[in-house]
């Protein structure tokens, strides 16, 4: 690798560490096939959505304070989520008006940070990934990703050159899932009937599998499809593009 | 209005079932976004024309008294009169003063919001004051003796047998076995029951779409026509408008104008827009003899000089209601009071306090959908997060809610015993999970199950399996 390559600080985010640890292992294969030198901080936990949206800023400011620390000093910080990725990129600063010092930092980490694959096409200027996917995918474009950081073409781009692959798109791709992190939980019945939309939109496409580039909107896709008896596969746009396809889709039992 | 916005949660469980809402509320999704892109999409300059109308309204807003009084002096030049009230029971008060002085027993009206704030149509009643609804929508809900459930479609909630239905009960003068299958039809009867009442009409209320500083006029647009019927027939016109709706100039009204029907309705311009300046003049052919302005403020003041500031910018077109996904699967009587949608659930707290209208703010996805349509680039998901601080601040959200965040806030500043419990956790759900990859039922998480299953973790976390990855090379 030369050594003019960026340094890239993963912040890997709470889902799918705990979740779906594929995806954190295809965004290192993804950004080191694109020339960066991947580093994991092992002080990084989440990024505070949940506490900043329950309006609880105190843990918010204590929780990004250190997530800031921990991803000082490196070229970019890439989070395979248009969701967390926005928050230290739009949020982050805000927090901390009041705090210069603190405020210097954050407006650094937020200029460096950026979701995976919209920096893969976007500040690596890649154009076409090295993988294969038998099938016909559809993609749901996730709130924060498209309308915080304009992510849109991006992923459209590199599924467009995946071998094997045909792309549906989905009516109402733009519409909210119903996720909304602690939205879904305060309130179900909303939450869940957006889902039951999100579903049958989805099943109407024809497509075998449903990809996007947010861990929360895919488990609550995925959720709905499988309750429904959808055979429809879930998979984070990540692991198609890395070519990591050997966990069960999101949901599913080990073959 | 009575507030039951503190029953939001009962309120959904009842919409989300109701098969006629449903079925109004599928219909309505797709139009208004189509008809509002295509008309954007015809105009270049809408994204310039956006920025302007925020400058122009952050403008008015910060200096506002000046321009407050500005108008007052034109419309007095003019031979109006502005009513100045603080609340709405101020407003009332001066209606009904103004009805009593031209011995008023019936007032037709036009569309208004605020008087819904108000609540003036129960309170004319009270007085024994008959009040008509003139817009067709809002006269179907006038009969239905319920409040409106969209600020431009006020009757949106209903499909064509309900209107039926109401027409029926209400029209008792007309042939029971009238067809009323055709929407013409009604449309027809509608207008000829209220012919006769724009007639007979001793005060004709409107609201305003805008009042222009520099000359006193006020401007209502409307698709009906209503509107200009309610204002020139009766003895008195009474201008009912909440104080934000100032704009310095005739331009500056143009300028917004041009977002408005585009934004609400898709239209290029509405079918009538009508400035009213003062009453008759001598030489005019008609008009009012008297011309009220009643200005209320009902709290709008309060939150100048605060984080909430930008929501008085707002007007009223609904782009954030036709957008926005909680909306389209509730409906707008689901919140409560007057304003719905990503609007009301801003504004609402302002006005009737956090603690009625707590939910409103919390019933976001944070989707974002709102503020990307809203034509005066009001930062709404912002602005409901900041009602959620407030409410955290005061202790108001839900304990069960403060306890959870509190459990998890605790670990993730601790990142070792967060890697020790989120390791626990992905092993104890993957193993329970494995069988099947997923949970039909999970403690703490029945709002989850109740509809959907919930995907089982792969079994390791990615920071633990990174480790050792990282160890062994």
């Amino acid at each position: 690798m030369p050594a003019s390559s960026p340094r890239v600080g993963l912040f890997v985010t709470c889902l799918v560490d705990l979740m779906r640890p594929s995806v954190g292992f295809a965004a290192v294969k993804l950004l080191e096939n694109a020339g960066c030198r991947v580093e994991v901080p092992a002080t990084q936990t989440c990024c505070g959505q949940p506490a900043y949206n329950s309006g609880d800023r105190g843990d918010t400011r204590d929780i990004a304070r250190g997530m800031i620390e921990a991803f000082t000093g490196f070229d970019y910080v890439v989070v395979p989520s248009g969701s967390c990725a926005g928050m230290i990129h739009e949020h982050y600063p805000a927090l901390f008006a009041d705090e210069p010092e603190t405020l210097a930092k954050a407006r650094e980490l937020a200029a460096c940070t950026h979701e995976l694959v919209s920096f893969l096409v976007d500040v690596m200027k890649v154009e076409r990934v090295e993988a294969a996917y038998r099938g016909t995918v559809t993609y749901h474009d996730s709130c924060s990703g498209l309308r915080e950081l304009k992510i849109k073409k991006q992923p459209r781009q590199l599924l467009g050159s995946v071998s094997g692959l045909t792309l549906k798109e989905l009516p109402g791709a733009e519409i909210c899932c119903g996720f909304g992190g602690t939205f879904c939980v305060k309130y179900p019945d909303i939450s869940e009937r957006m889902a039951a939309e999100k579903a049958d939109d989805i099943g109407a496409t024809g497509a075998d599998t449903l990809l996007a580039g947010d861990m929360g909107c895919l488990m609550n896709m995925a959720g709905k499809l499988h309750r429904k008896g959808s055979p429809v596969r879930v998979r984070h746009v990540a692991e198609v593009l890395a070519g990591i396809t050997d966990a069960p889709p999101i949901g599913e039992p080990k073959a | 209005m009575q507030s039951t916005t503190r029953d939001f949660k009962d309120n959904v469980k009842k919409a989300i079932v109701e098969p006629g809402l449903q079925k109004a509320l599928g219909m309505m999704k797709t139009g208004f976004q189509v008809r509002r892109l295509a008309a954007i999409e015809k105009l270049p300059e809408f994204e310039q024309l956006r920025d302007q109308a925020r400058d122009i309204k952050n403008h008015v807003l910060e200096n506002l008294d000046f321009y407050l009084e500005r108008f007052e002096r034109k419309v007095t030049e003019a031979g109006g009169k502005v009513h100045w009230c603080r609340t709405a029971d101020e407003a009332r008060e001066a209606i009904l003063g103004i009805c009593r002085g031209v011995g008023a027993r019936t007032v037709t009206k036009g569309k208004s919001m605020i008087a819904e704030e108000i609540a003036l149509n129960d309170f004319l009643e009270e007085k024994g004051i008959e009040p008509i609804e003139t817009d067709l929508g809002e006269y179907i809900i006038q009969l239905r003796r319920e409040p409106p459930s969209h600020i431009i479609a006020p009757a949106i909630h209903l499909n064509k047998t309900d209107v039926i239905d109401a027409f029926q009960k209400a029209h008792t003068h007309l042939d029971p076995d009238r067809p009323m299958e055709e929407p013409t039809t009604l449309l027809e009867e509608a207008r000829g029951v209220l012919r006769p009442k724009f007639l007979a009409a001793d005060v004709g209320i409107t609201g305003a779409n805008f009042m222009i500083a520099e000359t006193g006029s006020t401007i209502i647009v409307t698709n009906e026509g209503n509107g200009d019927l309610t204002q020139i027939l009766p003895k008195a016109h009474v201008v009912l408008a909440s104080l934000e709706k100032l704009v310095p100039t005739f331009e500056d009204a143009a300028t917004i104008l041009r977002l408005l029907a585009r934004s609400a309705t898709g239209q290029e311009f509405s079918v009538y827009t009508t400035v009213s300046t003062g009453p008759r003049r001598p030489g005019d052919l008609d008009g009012p003899e008297e011309f009220h302005v009643v200005l209320l403020d009902n709290g709008r003041t309060n939150i100048l000089g605060t984080e909430f500031q930008e929501m008085l910018r707002c007007i009223r077109c609904s782009a954030c209601l036709n957008h926005c996904p909680v909306y389209a699967t509730v409906g707008g009587h689901a919140y409560g009071w007057v304003y719905p949608g990503p609007m009301g659930a801003v504004l609402t707290p302002t006005l009737i306090g956090i603690e009625e209208a707590g939910h409103l703010p919390n019933a976001s996805t944070f989707c974002g959908r709102c503020e990307s349509v809203c034509p005066m680039r009001i930062p709404l998901p912002k602005m409901m997060r900041h009602w959620r601080e407030r409410e955290f601040e005061r202790h108001l959200s839900p304990a069960s809610v403060r306890a959870g965040l509190a459990f998890w806030a605790w670990f993730a500043k601790r990142p070792r015993l967060y890697r020790l419990a989120t390791g626990m956790a992905a092993r104890l759900l993957g193993l329970f999970g494995r069988a099947n990859g997923r949970y039909g039922w999970l403690p703490l998480a029945s709002g989850w199950t109740k509809g959907r299953d919930f995907p089982a973790p792969e079994g390791k976390t990615f920071m633990n399996q990174w480790a050792k990855r990282e160890k062994a090379s």
